[in-house]
């Protein structure tokens, strides 16, 4: 017979609490490949289509229309990755927490810690560090890298100036807040495909049907997506216009983005909490 | 010790745990039996805190699971087989378990040795065969050396030298004073591994008493007779209070006396036996006339439709339960 008896030192803690929890929820979304998929995908969406649409506004520049030169936004152009990019951090805020209903491992996570709220805290804590770091990393990097590309008479924009240091942080804010509203909306639906399909449609479908909308609605509606909130964030230049709509500034925009993650959390947590595991 | 208090459990219209009620004691295992389909699953979902019961409560060692303080620490659990993340490697999957309950990562190499899986630790669990995956699921349930063991249909999957070592394990586990709760669909499996038994069928308890009380009790025992003169024979029997029935190939089996009585009378009226042997229905058959009235899905003509069927005591082939959920 085999030793199955150890000695376990006692705990010095009284009962389990987050910090353990949290070390979990780390080891699960390191020890998992489609981490480093998503993040690798991530960088490389942001970064490349950000020095590809930097690069070909910035070729431009020397037969634009005195209307584009005023409102040519250096620093909105080379973050005009973070579109797609968005995409990706939105699957690994989704798998985060559909990955345990798929596999059936939600089970042992809430026999470990039944006190689901913990749980879910933990996990969306942890998965938004991990989103920040990504999201910062992407939108500087693009930044950065834009700038560089940016020649031939166009402008550059550098930290220093106003609203630029805001405005690239501020990229990589939205980008953790968004995989945020993912998770949530994972943890509401508890299905990979089927969050993931109403995450694209909260971005991408929505935004495209606002049109059809008669105009007073549009404006009304159209600041309150995700994807204009998005571009108000990152935008400089205040010559810079979203189409007819007027949008949030961008710390309100910022407040209503992270409701929305709030919202999609808190009815995810109460599903959970109500329901079977 | 799991105390279980009336709990019911309801899927729309279906009631699928009715009014159930029993308590598993430690330092022995305590067998969990069912046709597929009972509510065994369900029942231990209910005891680990993960479904909630419409009625009734469930404790572990007095507390109702959630209150637990550590609960890896004193409930270990194998509730469904490969319930782990393919992506993942196996010492992955148990560090982030480990590391909810401060349980150290020395304890994780520990536990993969005793299952016989640390040489492909660091594998993705997503190679495992479905026996891997079991081991594996047993190692998370020993993580935290608890004092009470759950196991849902331990032995699927597993080839005979796997089930040898569940057995052995389980019994070890029960010896160490643990409280061992192991459920099967297999009551020959349970008649060599377990102490006592907890008896469902339709999610309604059908029996609760020590295995050696459930063997005696529902073995039906019976002598056959082979005699040239089976007329004269009934009638020499029906004095003694015995019943005769005729079998299909001509012999007789007669119950209610044994064989030495049998053997007397026959020699007092001078009748000639050719065969007289005492038997007794297998513990399986025993199990499916005791369900019989509660089993949820059988095919056409019933259990025994197929003699083959109904006397397949081989484990490995046994139906592997394929979770809807």
């Amino acid at each position: 017979m085999t030793l199955i008896t150890s000695t376990i030192p006692a705990p010095e803690a009284p009962q389990y609490r987050p910090s353990g929890v949290m070390k979990s929820e780390w080891t699960k979304i390191r020890s998992v490949r489609s981490t480093t998929w998503t993040i690798l995908v991530t960088v490389v969406l942001t970064i490349g289509i950000g020095v590809i649409a930097t690069a070909t506004e910035a070729n431009r520049w020397a037969h634009a229309t005195p209307g584009d030169k005023l409102s040519f936004d250096p620093t909105s152009v080379s973050l005009t990755g973070l579109l797609l990019g968005q995409l990706a951090i939105g699957i690994l805020g989704v798998l985060a927490i559909s990955a345990e209903y798929g596999t059936g491992t939600i089970r042992s996570s809430l026999a470990a810690i039944p006190n689901r709220k913990m749980f879910l805290a933990a996990k969306a804590g942890v998965f938004a560090a991990v989103a920040l770091v990504v999201g910062e990393v992407v939108s500087f990097g693009a930044f950065f890298i834009g700038q560089m590309l940016i020649s031939g008479g166009a402008p550059h924009a550098t930290l220093g100036q106003s609203g630029v240091l805001g405005a690239v942080a501020g990229g990589g804010l939205y980008l953790a807040v968004l995989g945020l509203l993912a998770l949530g909306l994972g943890t509401i639906i508890r299905h990979t495909a089927g969050a993931i399909a109403a995450f694209v449609g909260v971005l991408l479908i929505l935004p495209l049907l606002t049109p059809a909308l008669p105009q007073s609605f549009q404006n009304a509606i159209g600041k309150f997506e995700p994807a204009n909130i998005g571009s108000a964030m990152v935008t400089v230049n205040p010559h810079v216009t979203h189409g007819s709509i007027t949008t949030f500034s961008p710390w309100v925009g910022m407040a209503v983005l992270a409701g929305y993650a709030a919202i999609a959390l808190a009815v995810g947590g109460y599903r959970m909490v109500r329901r079977d595991a | 010790m799991i105390e279980v208090t009336g709990i019911t459990k309801r899927y729309g219209e279906t009631v699928a745990v009715d009014d159930l009620s029993f308590v598993v004691k430690p330092g022995q295992i305590t067998g969990f039996l069912g046709p597929n389909g009972a509510g065994k699953s369900t029942t231990m979902r209910m005891i680990m805190g993960l479904d909630m019961p419409d009625a009734g409560e469930t404790k572990v060692n007095g507390i109702p699971y959630p209150g637990l303080a550590w609960p890896l620490r004193e409930v270990g659990a194998l509730l469904e087989a490969n319930a782990i993340h393919p992506g993942r490697s196996a010492r992955n999957h148990l560090l982030q378990l480990a590391q909810t309950n401060d349980i150290p990562q020395s304890r994780v190499d520990e536990v993969l040795d005793v299952v016989g899986l640390s040489s492909v630790a660091n594998k993705r669990a997503g190679t495992f065969s479905l026996g891997m995956g079991q081991r594996l699921g047993i190692a998370a349930a020993l993580l935290g050396d608890p004092s009470v063991l759950l196991f849902d249909e331990p032995i699927n999957g597993l080839d005979p030298e796997g089930i040898r070592w569940v057995r052995n394990l389980l019994k070890g586990l029960g010896r160490e004073g643990r409280t061992v709760f192991v459920s099967s669909h297999l009551m020959s499996e349970m008649a060599l591994t377990a102490d006592h038994l907890v008896v469902i069928g339709r999610g309604r308890l059908i029996a609760e008493m020590p295995v050696a009380e459930f063997i005696a009790q529902s073995s039906q025992q019976f002598v056959r007779v082979r005699t040239p003169q089976a007329e004269l024979f009934k009638e020499a029997m029906s004095s003694s209070g015995a019943t005769v029935v005729r079998e299909e190939d001509g012999a007789l089996s007669v119950a209610g006396v044994s064989a030495d009585v049998i053997g007397d009378i026959a020699f007092e009226q001078r009748l000639t036996l050719h065969e007289l042997s005492p038997q007794m229905a297998s513990l399986e058959e025993a199990f499916m006339e005791l369900t019989q009235d509660s089993v949820d899905y059988r095919g056409e003509g019933g259990f025994s439709a197929d003699p083959n069927l109904v006397h397949n005591n081989d484990p490995v082939h046994a139906g592997t339960k394929v979770s809807t959920r």
